[in-house]
């Protein structure tokens, strides 16, 4: 029974989500994720700023020591600010960043649940008997 | 002289542009029939100009004239002629060009257009239209002028910046601002019903064909650019949520809402004041894309030179142009009226909840993009927003919308029960969960998973495409004369619809199988040695100098095969351009129907070896296929015959008729 | 009312920008201001057997320049740098940044030397540990070793004048 049990997490530990990978990955994913301090917009994995080699050959030592990714981006952000990251932290300062779009998303929906069953509630106004005749002799054919 | 023909050109382009802001305006409010008769022939009369212009920017790149400033800057005598034409709008003054022109360009085909339109209120759009013009010219005129000359004239020039000399560079711009400028006629309909005090569902029916056909143009705009970053960055990626990239998406998130608004509008006369507004909306951000990218507000790598200075004048422009509208808007759109009611779950309900998805969707990509300026203008912070925010954020907020796409074309106009909707949909809901299971069996052995997020994802991709072929099997099934005659029957609208939805799923299949399942290696390759991915083998067999017309280059060759079969060979360069003395990595790839292969040269590593950087993505080309089925579907919608049949008749009876007379062929 | 909301966030929108317009993106403060001067420990330009210690400087208030010889603006604010180090007195030390130390010594005779002493940092390291990004930069270390104020790009007179010479004199 337990063969099985292996054999299943074994199985699940192959095709599930590559967490850790290889060095290699692991360093592309980073330098993917942060920022080059020189450029236009690129992250470190893009540019070809030597301050960006040099970083990426950081990020190669301190993986090859065993830190963990969370390690390495912690010791760039003390050097370089929260301005290296591409993902803003989260802080008072940017709850509204992180949490508008949310918020958003339900006021919109709630707004317009609101607006639709309001309007859906109103009546129209009653035709008066020349409208009625039109309708009429539009719904028959004729041309109006 | 050519350049000075250029300019002047431009100054009688402004001239006639503010007779045809002005007069007509004046006389469609006041009745004077000589006035809005002029409306038409001054919008020829812009675009002739503004041409010529064009045409003589294009000469002075084409000879060589290096005594022109801008021409100095963006061209060299080496440049291959194609490029010295694209060149035209390599730099900021050409583009602002390239946009004025295709400007006075859309202007004329609504002019030509719009016979079927009653004339005081196409003078009325035209009149917008041209004080639009005056803006961009006035621009041009004055703080970017492309004719400036450059004296003592350059010997030679400093070159196409070489990541421009490119196909794609040629039509990328074009085909984005042509949807870019495209938007300003829907804009142009909904300032006009505004200040003409009559919206109707008639005019949602007017707007709508330029609206898609805009939509069409920018959404080929912005798929032109992601392959152009896939294809020459050498970098593999294809969106980088760049502030650039960012300014064309958010017209195109509310363009889509706004497609989707009109349709409302126009079946069911309903929510006619939040359809204007984001007829403005969309392209107000427009205007606030050409403003980021051109002030140095942001950093981008596709920004223009920098100038605050220019940055002002956009920025009043648009505060004039926006705030104008806005506050018009804010005066006029209470007396409209709500239309036709609708209940709670109805096709109108779930088309204005896809609207609140697609504008909450482009808000986040807003917020994003700005939030780093807020804070430093606030607090003097420094942060960056990139791709882990947009992703976090954006995708989720998006769900909704692809789930609710499949639905609303089943649900009835007014009233759509949920017990129907159910009962029609379970068959491409199950279908669509049994895909996704069985969707990652596509790809080799090795490769195969099931993350939580990307099954999802396949879902969702699945979903899109089932519930179109759900509808389209129901919508064609039963009923008097085979499925055949039925089909002959539906509108090219319809048809548009199932394209455009079904290439959301195929887009939304290339995207996740391209990026969750890639296999890459960087590595280093000694001449000889043979790597193995994904179940290629990738063999480094030689390095050779090479050369172009203005550049210099090691081309390396590999050889791919798989089980022993050859199956592709790469020619990745690295190029140095002479005349910037500019290296540039140009990536080979290997385009298949199941897989991309995909090489880049990095750095040489010691006597012939080199490092390499290899990816196999799965699927890559589908993200292009569903972008261009997604064109294809609006290019169905935009040339319905609906909109060009019996308009004649119809003309001013169509005006506040019930448009609810036939409910049931809504699409 | 709400009719009037769009334009509303408009205006603030509008506001925003221009008041954005102003800045410049490309300005980024420095993220260890107040935090202990890290570590520096590498051999002097001159004197390899000596090495630069930030804990050695203790007790008094000193400016570290991070230099190059390839780099063009490190000779423009040379003569400043000369005048502050001779004529105010100020303790200037150099950070020789991924340099050929041949090449640097011989631009320092050429151009003049305002450093006590110059360290070398041939890798970048411990420019990577100053949150280094460009070549020059100017850091305004205290007494108890705290970097308090940097300056990136060249020192002219009057940025001297008027923003790093009142740091100094308000820590001495």
């Amino acid at each position: 029974m337990s063969r099985w049990a292996c054999l299943i997490l074994l199985w699940a530990s192959m095709h599930g989500a590559n967490a850790a990978g290889t060095i290699e990955d692991r360093e592309a994913r980073l330098s993917a994720s942060l920022r080059c301090m020189v450029c236009q917009n690129q992250t470190l994995a893009e540019s070809d700023a030597p301050l960006a080699a040099d970083m990426r050959q950081q990020i190669r030592e301190q993986l090859g020591q065993g830190r963990s990714e969370q390690q390495i981006r912690d010791y760039f952000e003390e050097r370089y600010g929260a301005f290296v990251r591409y993902d803003p932290p989260f802080m008072p300062s940017t709850w509204l960043l992180w949490l508008g779009p949310f918020v958003l998303l339900a006021a919109g929906f709630a707004a317009l649940w609101r607006v639709v069953s309001r309007h859906g509630r109103s009546q129209p106004a009653p035709l008066t008997p020349a409208e009625r005749e039109r309708a009429d002799a539009l719904l028959k054919g004729d041309a109006p | 002289m050519i350049p000075e023909i250029g300019v002047f050109s431009l100054v009688l382009a402004l001239l006639v542009a503010v007779v045809q802001g002005s007069l007509p305006l004046a006389g469609a409010h006041w009745g004077v029939a000589g006035w809005i008769r002029l409306a038409r022939p001054a919008a020829f009369g812009q675009f002739i100009f503004a041409a010529i212009a064009l045409a003589c920017l294009a000469w002075s790149f084409l000879d060589n004239d290096f005594s022109v400033l801008y021409v100095a800057s963006n061209s060299h005598a080496d440049l291959p002629a194609a490029y010295r034409f694209a060149a035209v709008w390599g730099g900021h003054e050409g583009s602002m060009l390239l946009w004025l022109c295709l400007l006075s360009a859309w202007t004329v085909a609504v002019a030509l257009f719009s016979r079927q339109l009653p004339e005081a209120y196409v003078a009325r759009v035209l009149a917008v239209m041209g004080w639009l013009s005056v803006g961009f010219l006035l621009f041009l005129l004055f703080l970017s002028n492309p004719f400036t000359r450059l004296m003592p004239p350059a010997l030679q020039g400093r070159d196409l910046n070489p990541l421009l000399q490119d196909p794609g560079m040629v039509v990328h711009p074009p085909v984005l601002y042509m949807g870019y400028v495209g938007f300003s006629v829907a804009f142009a309909f909904a300032i006009a019903a505004l200040l003409s005090g009559e919206l109707n569902a008639a005019w949602a029916r007017w707007s709508r064909p330029w609206t898609v056909a805009a939509w069409v143009f920018l959404t080929l705009g912005i798929l032109m650019g992601s392959a152009w970053a896939y294809y020459v960055l050498g970098w593999g990626g294809w969106w980088f949520w760049d502030p650039v990239e960012n300014a064309s998406f958010m017209p195109w998130l509310v363009g889509t809402a706004l497609i989707h608004s009109l349709a409302v509008t126009e079946q069911r006369g309903a929510f006619r004041s939040w359809t204007v507004l984001l007829a403005i909306c969309t392209f107000s951000l427009s205007l606030l894309g050409t403003f980021l990218v051109r002030s140095g507000v942001l950093t981008s790598v596709h920004a223009f030179a920098v100038d605050p200075g220019r940055g002002l004048f956009i920025l009043a422009f648009m505060v004039a142009v926006v705030g104008g509208s806005l506050l018009l808007f804010g005066w006029r759109a209470p007396r409209i009226g709500l239309g036709g009611r609708f209940g709670l779950l109805s096709r109108e309900s779930l088309l204005l909840s896809n609207n609140v998805v697609l504008t909450v969707a482009a808000m986040s990509v807003l917020i994003g993009t700005l939030y780093p300026l807020a804070l430093d203008v606030l607090s003097g912070q420094k942060i960056s927003v990139g791709p882990p925010y947009f992703e976090a954020v954006f995708v989720p907020i998006m769900v909704p919308a692809i789930f609710l796409m499949g639905v609303g074309p089943i649900a009835r106009w007014k009233h759509a029960p949920l017990p129907e909707l159910a009962r029609r949909l379970r068959w491409a809901l199950a279908a669509s969960c049994v895909a996704a299971l069985l969707l990652p069996f596509t790809l080799p052995a090795g490769q195969r998973g099931w993350p939580a997020m990307s099954t999802f994802a396949l879902l969702l991709a699945a979903w899109a495409v089932a519930s179109a072929v759900a509808h389209a099997w129901q919508r064609l099934r039963g009923a008097p004369g085979g499925w055949l005659e039925r089909a002959r029957r539906q509108p090219s609208g319809w048809y548009g619809m199932l394209f455009a939805h079904a290439g959301i799923g195929v887009f939304i299949f290339g995207a996740t199988m391209a990026n969750s399942f890639e296999s890459r290696q960087e590595l280093r390759l000694n001449l000889g040695e043979q790597v193995a991915l994904a179940g290629f083998e990738f063999r480094f067999e030689g390095i050779a100098p090479a050369s172009g017309p203005n550049y210099d280059a090691q081309r390396a060759t590999v050889q791919v095969t798989r089980h022993g079969q050859a199956v592709a060979t790469l020619h990745p360069e690295k190029r140095v351009y002479r005349a910037q003395q500019m290296p540039l990595s140009q990536a080979a790839i290997d385009v298949g129907l199941t897989r991309d292969l995909f090489v880049a040269l990095g750095e040489p590593a010691g006597d012939a070896a080199w490092t390499m950087r290899l990816h196999v993505k799965p699927f890559m080309a589908w993200i292009w296929a569903g972008c261009l089925l997604m064109a294809f579907g609006g290019l169905l919608a935009a040339t319905d015959r609906r909109y060009r049949l019996g308009m004649a008749a119809r003309k001013t009876r169509a005006i506040g008729a019930t448009a609810a007379l036939r409910p049931q062929e809504g699409a | 009312m709400r009719f009037k909301l769009p334009f509303a966030i408009f205006i603030v929108l509008a506001i925003l920008l221009a008041v954005g317009l102003r800045r410049d993106p490309k300005l980024l403060p420095s993220a260890l201001i107040d935090k202990p001067a890290p570590a520096i420990d590498l051999p002097l330009l001159h004197d390899p057997q000596q090495r630069l210690k930030v804990e050695g400087l203790r007790g008094q208030v000193w400016l570290l320049n991070v230099w190059a010889s390839w780099c063009a603006p490190c000779r423009d604010e040379l003569p400043v740098l000369m005048e502050l180090a001779g004529k105010d007195g100020v303790v200037l030390y150099g950070l020789n940044y991924k340099d050929k130390s041949d090449a640097a010594r011989t631009w320092l005779q050429r151009w003049g030397n305002p450093y006590r002493g110059s360290a070398v940092d041939s890798d970048g390291r411990v420019g990577i540990d100053y949150g280094v990004y460009g070549v020059p930069e100017t850091f305004v270390i205290d007494g108890t070793g705290r970097i308090r104020y940097k300056h990136a790009g060249p020192i002219s007179a009057d940025i001297w004048r008027e923003r790093l010479l009142p740091v100094v004199r308000s820590l001495q």
